[in-house]
Parts: C-alpha cells; sequence; structure tokens
C-alpha cells in the first residue's frame, strides 16, 4: 500500500482519555511559611510542648557554641554549626516515637543529640577518632551523612522495609537547600512517592549552600513546590518559629504513619555561622542581613511567647540555661580528655570476616607499631 | 507455593534458580531493580519470581539506578536483604556514590553495628554484539573500592552457587553476571544445586605443567579452548577460575604459578589499571624466584569499549592469548 493509499483509507480515532494522574491543588504549599508564635494559632499550641521546645533550644544553642568553641581548642576537627536553626533540629527529634528513625545531614548533630544520641559520640566524626561514633540502632538514628542528600533515599527504602514487615515505623529524612540539587533527593522523592512510603523530608533552608544562595540553586517557586511534581504534599514552614515546625513535622509523621505517604516539608530558616569554622561568610553576604535574621531568632520567638502568656518567668529561663551549662560543662570536660585509638581497628570492619590481605597488613601495621613502642633503641641497628 | 521441578541448564536459569531458592529459605531476600517483576528481567534472571513470591518481594522500581540502590541500603539497614539488579553494566554508573560511599563504608563506619547485606548484580562484558553502553567491564571500579566484594562467574553450577553465596554474605557483594554465558549451558544436577562457601577461593578448572592463565568470568571459556589449541605446541597449560577478585586468593594463584612457572593472566577488561595489573604485581611479588619469563596480560585495549561489529578485535580471544603464551621465554628450556 503506498502513503496515499493509506492516508486515504486512515480513520483517525480520538487518542485514549487524558486525566492528571494526581490533583496537584491539594498538594500546593502555602504561599507564604506558617507561622504559629505570635499569631492566633499559638492560643491552640500545648504549653507544655512549648515548654519543652524551649529548653531544648536554649540547650541546642549551647550546644552549638560549645562545639564551635572545641574547633578553636583544637578537639573538633570541624562543626558545621546549625545556630539560628535550633528550631528545627529540636522539632525534627521531637515528633519521633522512639520506634522512628531519624536521618541527619552533617549539619545535624543537633538533632541527634536531641533525639538521646549521647552528645560526646554524636561528634566523633567530627573530632575525627571514627566516622560514627554511637549504634544507629540504639536511638534509631542513622549515621551523620557526609555526601549531600545520599541519606535519603536510604530513609525511603528503611521506610519501605518498614511497611513491608508490617511495622509502625516512620522515617523523617533532613536535608539544606543545596542538597535539594542533588540527583539523589529527585530519586528519593520520586520512589517515596511511587511506594507511598512512609516518610518525611525535611529541608532546611538556611539561604546558603556554603556560600551559594537559594537564588543560584533553583528557579523553583519554593523548594516545597518540588513536591508537587512527584505527586506528594509539600508545606512551607517559618524555620525560625519552633511552634509551627514542630507542628507541620508532627502532621507530616500522622500523614505517613496513616499510610498518607510522604511529605515534603521545606522550612525557611538561617544560618548564622559561617558553613563550618573553616569558611569565611563575609566573602560572600552582609552583616546586616545577618543582623535580621538575629532578630528573627528561634530563641527570642518562643521565649516572648511563652513570658506573655506567663507560661515561662525568670526562674524559668534561669532553669533552661543551668541545664544548658550543665550540658556544655559536660560537653567540655569529656571532648578534654583525649579519645582511645586502637589502630586496629582500621582493619576490623572492612568486612565481616578481614580478608587474607586484610590480615597481611593488620600485621604489618602491628610490626611497625611494635617497633614505634621500642624506641630509637629497639630502632637501632 | 507450587514447586515446579526446574531443570536449569543455561547460566541464566541457574541464576534464576539461585533467586528462587534464596527467596524461599529466607523471607527477608528481596529482589528488586528495572523490569525484574512482569518482564522478569531483560536477561530474564528474574523470571517467574514476581508471580510466585509477590511484587513486593520482586520489586519493578522506577528507572534510577541510585534510588534502587540507595533504597536498597536502607532496607538493608532494616534486616532486609535486597538483591539489586543493575540492568546493564555502563547502567550501574549512577549507583557509583551510593554504591562508593555507602555501601561499601557502611560496616565499617559503624564498627561493625550496620552491614549492609546486598546483592548487586550486573550483567557484564562483551560479546553480545551490544551496542554502546551494554558490553562494558566494570570490575576495576568495584575491585579498587575497599568493603566491596566483587564476584564473578564462570560456570552454570557456580552461577548458582557463588549467587547464593552472595545472598546469604553478610557483607556487600557486586556480582558480575557474564552476559555471553548467560545462555551457555552445562552439565549440571539441578536437584542437587551446590553452594559455594565461603566466596573468595579460586579453582583450578584445567590442571597443566607448563603455565597458568589466570582469568575470571567470560574469559574463561576462552582460556579452555586456548589450553586445549597450546596442545598443538606442546604447551599442557593450567587454567585458574578467579571466581572473585575480591577477596583474592593469593594462596591457590601462587601455588599455581610456582608449580609452572609461567603465567599469563587473561580479561576483557582494559589492561591498563585494570585488574591485570593488580594481579600480575602480586604474582611477581609472591612467585619471583619460580618464574621463568615476565607475567604477560591479555587484556582488552585501552579504549572505550567499541562498537559490535568491532569487538571481535578488543576481545581476548584464543589466538592472543597463545600469542603471549609463546613470549614466555621456552627458549630458556630447549
Amino acid at each position: 500500500m503506498t502513503v496515499m493509499e493509506q492516508r486515504g483509507a486512515y480513520r483517525p480515532t480520538p487518542p485514549p482519555a487524558w486525566q492528571p494522574r494526581t490533583d496537584p491543588a491539594p498538594l500546593l504549599p502555602d504561599e507564604r511559611p506558617y507561622r504559629v508564635l505570635g499569631t492566633e494559632a499559638a492560643a491552640k499550641a500545648d504549653p507544655e510542648l512549648l515548654r519543652r521546645l524551649y529548653a531544648q533550644l536554649v540547650r541546642g544553642r549551647r550546644y552549638n557554641a560549645q562545639a564551635t568553641t572545641l574547633t578553636k581548642q583544637g578537639r573538633l576537627a570541624v562543626y558545621p554549626s546549625s545556630t539560628g536553626q535550633e528550631a528545627c533540629q529540636v522539632a525534627a527529634a521531637l515528633v519521633l516515637q522512639e520506634r522512628d528513625w531519624l536521618f541527619p545531614s552533617y549539619r545535624d548533630t543537633l538533632a541527634a543529640v536531641a533525639r538521646g544520641v549521647d552528645p560526646v559520640e554524636a561528634l566523633t566524626l567530627l573530632r575525627g577518632d571514627w566516622h560514627t561514633g554511637y549504634d544507629p540502632y540504639t536511638h534509631r538514628v542513622a549515621p551523620l551523612c557526609t555526601p549531600l542528600a545520599t541519606q535519603l533515599p536510604h530513609a525511603v527504602g528503611l521506610a519501605h522495609a518498614a511497611r513491608l514487615r508490617g511495622d509502625d515505623v516512620v522515617a523523617l529524612a533532613m536535608v539544606g537547600d543545596g542538597g535539594t540539587s542533588e540527583g539523589d533527593f529527585h530519586e528519593a522523592m520520586n520512589f517515596a512517592a511511587v511506594w507511598q512510603a512512609p516518610v518525611v523530608f525535611f529541608v532546611q533552608n538556611n539561604g546558603f549552600a556554603i556560600s551559594v544562595p537559594l537564588a543560584k540553586q533553583t528557579a523553583a517557586p519554593s523548594l516545597a513546590h518540588k513536591a508537587v511534581g512527584y505527586g506528594m504534599p509539600g508545606r512551607l514552614v517559618d524555620g525560625n518559629d519552633a511552634a509551627a515546625v514542630h507542628e507541620v513535622l508532627a502532621e507530616a509523621v500522622r500523614h505517613a504513619r496513616a499510610g498518607g505517604g510522604p511529605t515534603l516539608v521545606e522550612a525557611v530558616t538561617y544560618r548564622i555561622e559561617a558553613h563550618t569554622n573553616a569558611d569565611d561568610a563575609t566573602r560572600y553576604r552582609g552583616d546586616a542581613e545577618v543582623e535580621a535574621w538575629r532578630d528573627h531568632d528561634p530563641i527570642l520567638l518562643l521565649e516572648r511567647e511563652l513570658t506573655e502568656r506567663g507560661l515561662l518567668d525568670e526562674d524559668g529561663i534561669r532553669a533552661a540555661r543551668e541545664d544548658a551549662e550543665t550540658l556544655a560543662g559536660d560537653l567540655r570536660a569529656r571532648m578534654n580528655q583525649d579519645p582511645v585509638l586502637d589502630p586496629m581497628d582500621l582493619f576490623a570492619h572492612v568486612y565481616d570476616r578481614p580478608t587474607t590481605q586484610l590480615l597481611e597488613q593488620e600485621n604489618q601495621l602491628r610490626a611497625e607499631l611494635d617497633a614505634e613502642a621500642d624506641g630509637p633503641e629497639g630502632a637501632g641497628r | 507455593m507450587t514447586t515446579v521441578a526446574l531443570k536449569p541448564a543455561t547460566m541464566a536459569q541457574a541464576l534464576t534458580r539461585a533467586l528462587r531458592d534464596a527467596m524461599a529459605a529466607d523471607p527477608s531476600v528481596h529482589v528488586m531493580g528495572e523490569d525484574v517483576g512482569t518482564l522478569g528481567g531483560v536477561f530474564r534472571v528474574t523470571d517467574g519470581l514476581a508471580k510466585e513470591f509477590g511484587d513486593d518481594r520482586c520489586t519493578d522500581t522506577p528507572l534510577a539506578e541510585a534510588g534502587i540502590l540507595g533504597t536498597a541500603v536502607g532496607m538493608a539497614m532494616y534486616g532486609l536483604r535486597p538483591v539489586v539488579e543493575m540492568q546493564f553494566d555502563a547502567f550501574a554508573y549512577p549507583a557509583f556514590e551510593q554504591l562508593v560511599s555507602h555501601v561499601a563504608r557502611m560496616r565499617n563506619r559503624t564498627r561493625g553495628a550496620m552491614p549492609l547485606p546486598l546483592t548487586i548484580r550486573v550483567p557484564y562484558g562483551g560479546g553480545i554484539g551490544g551496542v554502546e553502553h551494554h558490553s562494558d567491564s566494570s570490575e576495576a571500579y568495584y575491585m579498587a573500592t575497599p568493603g566491596l566484594h566483587v564476584v564473578m562467574p564462570a560456570t552454570v553450577a557456580d552461577a548458582y552457587g557463588l549467587l547464593r553465596a552472595a545472598i546469604a554474605s553478610d557483607d556487600p557483594v557486586v556480582f558480575l553476571e557474564p552476559k555471553r554465558l548467560y545462555w551457555s549451558k552445562d552439565s549440571w544436577n539441578p536437584d542437587e544445586p551446590e553452594t559455594v562457601e565461603p566466596i573468595g577461593r579460586a579453582v583450578v578448572r584445567r590442571p597443566g605443567r607448563s603455565a597458568t592463565l589466570i582469568t575470571y568470568g567470560p574469559s574463561v571459556p576462552v582460556c579452555l579452548e586456548a589450553a586445549e589449541a597450546a596442545r598443538a605446541e606442546g604447551w599442557d597449560l593450567e587454567v585458574v577460575d578467579l571466581r572473585s577478585l575480591v577477596p583474592f586468593d593469593d594462596e591457590t594463584v601462587t601455588a599455581s604459578v610456582r608449580r609452572t612457572g609461567r603465567a599469563v593472566v587473561v580479561h576483557e577488561s582494559n589492561g591498563f589499571g585494570g585488574p591485570g595489573g593488580e594481579i600480575a604485581a602480586r604474582v611477581t611479588e609472591r612467585c619471583f624466584h619460580y618464574l621463568e619469563a615476565p607475567v604477560l596480560r591479555v587484556a582488552g585495549f585501552d579504549i572505550p569499549y567499541p562498537p559490535p561489529m568491532l569487538e571481535r578485535h578488543h576481545l581476548p580471544g584464543v589466538d592472543r592469548i597463545l600469542d603471549a603464551v609463546g613470549r614466555l621465554q621456552w627458549e630458556a628450556e630447549s
């Protein structure tokens, strides 16, 4: 049959009806970051929860300050501070049940500590005596993850596995604004939505990926909007409003627990300190911007709410600060002790059973250490 | 569960049988990857698994290798034993960051608290007329990453035995399946399939006295063919099938080369920076005083994998192997 003949015989039929697979409207985030403190919604907040959040924020700020001091004293190799982001850190830990899992990034030491990880063990990675200082299964906190966004698919897989086993477990995975540009962010969001995995993706948008501002990171209306493309709800929240962050995350956790699938939460916050102690933030941002954010401080916001409502007085503030000082003092004292190192650990955990090659290398190092211990006399020939 | 008496005859069927037996024996074994469910995989290695065990045990994932491996890490963290399929060697590269930064390190990172018992199956190697990105030998990348085991079967029986061992291992295993051997047939008793324990033992496929061919995966049958052809030249070649690059069986290799005094390493992977360099160095270090000639390598050229119509020039063949054997300084003996 020629093309002309074919054309003559061809009877076009309409394609199968097309419909959107999900109604995008309910997935869209609010136009502005959701706030509780200083709004009418604050009256509905549980006073006990607000007091708990406050105590944890004060502890958190002091922990950050102490850890930063330890870098200056050479006790920590590096510390990426979450000063200014304490509301996000604390709320992420407090919304989870004991059986749930937290997947922190390298800036989320505080969230791990707020969840119960030992304050010194949480710093092992940054002190440099090992890569992770705590058993992830004790508090169900995955190792602090350094490669950006790569922990997100882990959270999805774990939550998916728990659901397959019929366990009531939610995974909350933390990532920064820079991390949302990584491929693993995209793949994790997509897998989670397709599998309807009980995961909460928690983006702390602190304005900078080291030096690069959000405007150079994305053209999306907001990071929360990215959720819509995956078919999951996106929520936008004021990241310095501890009550709001807690409420939004708690709702997302409930949604996941009830079988509703994942949620992407973007908390708008600000990194008050430089990226780490090794960074110089004056090269890429001005004091005025930082000062403006200092005025929108998570601790002050909550303190004002609590004192205005008579839920916190001077004694309460003093007690919170004393508690934080105790934490800092304990951290100082323990971090000032040299860690106990065993070089043989280098070979012990590479495989379930060391290979013959690793055993040979272990023997080599042991011989070197023995020679070192014998000193110059032993080495003399 | 209905027990269908399979009669595996090809490597692909033995692999399917291994997956099926592992899934039946251990409910924590989960197969996942692209097209592994309804279709049964592009090579049909997962054929029938979704039907027998359900979609939750044999899962068609979104098309994203980093996501597949990354979520498998999370599943392994929770106590499952994922078996991941990467559709083709060169399609596994997007998963590299998860593999190198997490899969290989999680046990070490956590001082043994969080081992990752997962198997990454990768159809690999050339010789099937595949267009670009379908024929890579990527084992050198994997063996250069501490924390991974790298396993390559060469026979039907080993395909079953090694895959069962890989799935049972508490360490992550990169399991490289030679594509062009998928349809190779072996006499094998499917009623009593044997596992291979532990991973890390090489095997002498053909004993010989003149020289040792050290090889693995798709090059094993080529070396056996070369050894047969070499008889005409008066050479009695030993063929050692490594079966795994990590762990590396120095003992078997060293014993063989000390006996024969000559060695050629054969693989498809590029020669420069390929496994052969490491193997030749290890052999030289251990067998220097037994060697009659330098250890030679017969490998793929140092080129991006060629288009299918030219691949026969790239792949180590019988003639190239025999040429190398001929250069092992036999003059000294006469």
